[in-house]
């Protein structure tokens, strides 16, 4: 029952909101665009305001170009495994009937609350270090050698440390999921003589598929751009140096703003890929 | 009909949950446990649990020498001051959405979506331009801007959210009544309203907390907020293992605490309402 007038000032209260945005978007971006396009390299004084596709050109056929979305892929892939993995495991746990359940969830969730710098060295630290580790003394009480985790698999160690972070994430939303699901269902598939893990595969998993769709996208839209763990455990060495990390490298460390700002619109266009499907699923929710 | 649950059963589920939930907040705790040792009890071989001499001189170490002060007071204004104005802008422009929609209502919230997808890398160069024109560099305002900013589509859709479930009813009973716009927004929505915005901000507040891409590029010293204060302990002369997990127990206590408040929204914040 919207009238002329609610509708013209509905519009004045939207306003605002959409115009910050629309400035933090365009702004920038067309900044980016613009340089992505000319030789620009401050510590150098050299400004070229055009040349072409050049930047895009030298940005893509670089080897660092391929091996940082080797190793992004790898990295999100090996978190997404991890986290949904567990999560569909740890949201099931939860669902089950026991003492203290509301205890066990904060223990859970506990994870995503550390913020990123301190949860990358506590691990570093406390955890993979080579002489003071805790993982170094796991390791030498079962008789084995120490291991440098950080050097000798600087990835993994990464992957680690961001999975425990986003493993309560894709638990909390999981559960929900898992909690919605009516019991009915299940009682009936047990009544027909259902095993558990075809009770799991037939009805559970089906059910669970739009909410592990959404942590996918979600995960992955935040996990292409992880930058603070890397960046206070080994800083891009050791083949750990991510898409988001070659970019930063190359505006901030090196200042090739062009070479740089081609790098970063390359990495706008693959992470709009991904939102594309997100985007997709939510409307479909808001129709609803 | 309620499924039949042997006691037996409990206690399996029990044991196994409280294992793998200890298990993942184990190194929260083991950092907790730390930051109340000596520097010497804190790399022992081999490690000591319970049992040492429990010591605050850590923490006031870490009060004392640096600037962790400034930093927590950085984190607080930045984290406060973006989410309060997101709240600011967001409030009309979600009211507005969820009681008079139009037909592109959809599309301007699936748009501003779109914004938070940009990855930050594409536009850091801009950033420290404008910056930089406009003598910003390391200052809390810029934080605060660029933080609100990036968190106000989650903010918008969260409100939204909230207020589409509030019913239209209520409005047009308090309409027929005879109360005017300002006075239907006073006294009939907003109080209806303000469990909504509270859970908004307290979500909001954890995420700008510990936003760690703008807070440790865009600043240096004087609006280093706590992401950058504990990345200086990657540094060499930062190997101190207890003065590390004191600082990093100060830095994560507070928003662990709002954290555990807010688990609900979390879903629902965090999915835009996709899972619910």
């Amino acid at each position: 029952m919207a009238t002329e007038h609610s509708k013209s000032s509905a519009r004045i209260m939207i306003a605002p909101a959409v115009f910050v945005l629309l400035v933090w978007m365009l702004v920038p971006l067309c900044m980016t665009l613009y340089f992505s396009f000319a030789d620009y390299r401050p510590l150098r004084a050299t400004f070229d305001a055009w040349i072409g596709f050049d930047n895009y050109v030298s940005f893509l056929t670089s080897s660092s170009f391929l091996s940082s979305v080797v190793t992004t892929l790898q990295m999100v892939a090996g978190i997404l495994v991890i986290t949904i993995g567990g999560g569909v495991m740890l949201a099931l746990l939860l669902d089950q009937p026991m003492f203290g359940q509301g205890i066990v969830r904060i223990l859970v969730i506990g994870p995503f609350f550390v913020m990123p710098t301190v949860s990358a060295l506590v691990w570093k630290n406390m955890f993979f270090n080579v002489d003071n580790g805790l993982f170094s003394y796991l390791f030498k009480f079962f008789g084995a050698q120490p291991y440098d985790f950080l050097s000798q698999a600087p990835l993994l160690s990464i992957i680690v440390i961001v999975a425990w972070q986003w493993l309560p994430f894709a638990t909390l939303i999981l559960l929900t999921a898992v909690q919605s699901l009516s019991s009915e269902q299940i009682e009936a598939a047990e009544m027909d003589g259902a095993s558990p893990l075809s009770r799991f595969w037939h009805i559970i998993l089906p059910h669970l598929s739009r909410a592990i769709t959404v942590v996918i996208l979600i995960q992955t839209i935040f996990l292409l751009s992880i930058f603070a763990e890397i960046f206070v455990t080994t800083n891009g060495a050791f083949g750990t140096r991510t898409l988001t990390y070659l970019v930063y490298q190359r505006v901030l460390e090196s200042q090739n703003i062009g070479l740089g700002s081609a790098g970063g619109i390359i990495a706008v266009i693959l992470a709009n890929i991904v939102a594309i499907f997100l985007m997709r699923i939510v409307g479909k929710n808001l129709d609803n | 009909m309620a499924r039949a649950i042997t006691p037996r059963k409990k206690i399996m589920w029990t044991a196994l949950a409280w294992g793998i939930g200890l298990l993942i907040f184990f190194p929260i705790m083991w950092t907790f446990l730390t930051s109340f040792k000596s520097e010497a009890t804190a790399i022992s071989d081999p490690p000591v649990w319970f049992i040492f001499d429990w010591t605050t001189e850590n923490y006031s170490a870490v009060l004392a020498r640096s600037n962790y002060p400034l930093a927590l007071t950085n984190s607080i204004v930045i984290a406060v001051g973006s989410t309060l104005l997101g709240i600011l802008i967001a409030v009309p422009a979600a009211w507005a959405m969820a009681f008079v929609p139009g037909k592109r209502t959809k599309d301007v919230l699936l748009w501003m979506l779109s914004t938070k997808m940009l990855p930050a890398v594409g536009v850091l160069y801009p950033l420290v331009l404008i910056a930089k024109y406009f003598g910003v560099m390391d200052s809390r305002i810029l934080l605060v801007v660029i933080l609100m900013l990036i968190n106000l589509p989650i903010i918008v859709w969260m409100l939204y959210t909230y207020f589409r479930e509030i019913p239209g009813e209520i409005l047009e009973a308090a309409r027929m009544d005879g109360a005017s716009l300002k006075n239907e927004i006073i006294y009939v929505l907003t109080p209806m309203a303000v469990p909504g915005i509270a859970s908004t901000i307290l979500l909001n507040i954890i995420l700008a907390w510990n936003e760690a891409f703008w807070t440790i590029l865009l600043t240096t010293v004087n609006a280093a907020p706590l992401t950058k204060f504990i990345a200086s302990f990657s540094a060499p002369e930062g190997l101190f293992y207890a003065k590390l997990s004191a600082a990093s127990i100060m830095a994560i206590a507070p928003i662990l605490i709002m954290g555990w408040f807010s688990q609900k929204q979390l879903v629902r914040g965090l999915t835009f309402g996709a899972v619910k």
